[in-house]
């Protein structure tokens, strides 16, 4: 027990190194700089945006994919006769 | 499906992009704002416009080299959506400089070589309608296309450097430097750019096998 406390102590010492950094990064984003959609990201709304607009894209992806396989479809085809 | 593996990975890109885009923090920049995200979206649609031009010009030299319909028939869709890739370069950019610079166009070199190098390539398509003799309007069309490439590029990319200008990768300013600094921009940026380069790359591989198809049922029923 008595050798685990050191151990601890360094393994705190080094996560509070790699933490602080980023939280400090977090904290000086809010006050007195240029304006951002902050309000957007903190209530979570941004995510609605980005699945809707992940469908939207998705949905052209899935076609561009099915009319390529059409047309892969007719080169089969035309290549048989 | 063996060969298709850049078209998946193109979908993946481009829904990365659409996620971390809106999602990954960018540098707090007075004018831009939020608005920075729009390099994801407005500068790669150059890039890819670069890329398949480029694709475009090397099947026109083949051409003229070796002519076939089929190699013809990939430039053409090859500079087409290239040319579709700059209009929606041309109209986001138009936007963007609405909300930032306050005016949706402005004579500013970068802008009117940019306009000026798509007419060039408009004239590109509008040429090409004029022939009725197949072979004439392949090689004519091949050897504009060169002539076309070697004049939007400077006015793309070269002459907007040799002066002022209120864009960024123009009149002095080294490209990106000021937003490149950061690295979370870098990770969505440059896939990104891939992600949108190989869309273009897809919609003209399938544009031109429709072409070559129709081409073949043509000469089928001549047959």
């Amino acid at each position: 027990m008595k050798n685990s406390l050191p151990k601890l102590r360094a393994a705190l010492l080094l996560l509070a190194a790699l933490l602080l950094p980023v939280l400090h990064a977090t904290a000086q984003a809010a006050a007195d700089s240029p304006e951002m959609a902050d309000t957007l990201r903190q209530n979570g709304k941004i995510y609605v945006v980005v699945a809707v607009i992940t469908v939207v894209l998705a949905g052209l992806l899935a076609f561009l994919v099915s009319l390529d396989r059409k047309v892969g479809r007719l080169e089969r085809e035309l290549k048989d006769q | 499906m063996k060969n298709n593996w850049w078209k998946a990975l193109a979908a993946v890109l481009l829904l990365y992009t659409a996620v971390a885009g809106l999602l990954v923090p960018v540098p707090r920049l007075a004018i831009l704002n939020e608005t920075i995200r729009n390099l994801y979206f407005h500068v790669p649609m150059w890039f890819g416009m670069t890329f398949i031009l480029i694709a475009s010009v090397i099947y026109s030299v083949r051409y003229l080299r070796n002519p076939s319909t089929e190699l013809d028939i990939r430039s053409h869709e090859a500079a087409r959506t290239g040319i579709l890739m700059g209009v929606v370069g041309l109209a986001t950019g138009s936007i963007w400089a609405k909300y930032t610079w306050g005016t949706w166009w402005t004579n500013d070199p970068k802008l009117n070589g940019a306009a000026i190098a798509m007419l060039i390539y408009g004239a590109y398509l509008v040429l090409r309608s004029s022939f009725t003799d197949e072979q004439q309007r392949a090689r004519i069309s091949a050897i504009y296309n060169i002539f076309a490439f070697a004049t939007a590029m400077p006015l793309f990319y070269i002459l907007p450097r040799l002066t002022d200008s209120l864009h960024p990768g123009a009149g002095g300013n080294p490209a990106f430097a000021k937003y490149d600094l950061d690295d979370n921009m870098r990770l969505v940026f440059y896939p990104a750019v891939i992600g949108w380069t190989l869309l273009a790359f897809w919609l003209a591989q399938v544009a031109s096998r429709i072409a070559l198809l129709k081409q073949k049922v043509y000469e089928k029923q001549l047959a």
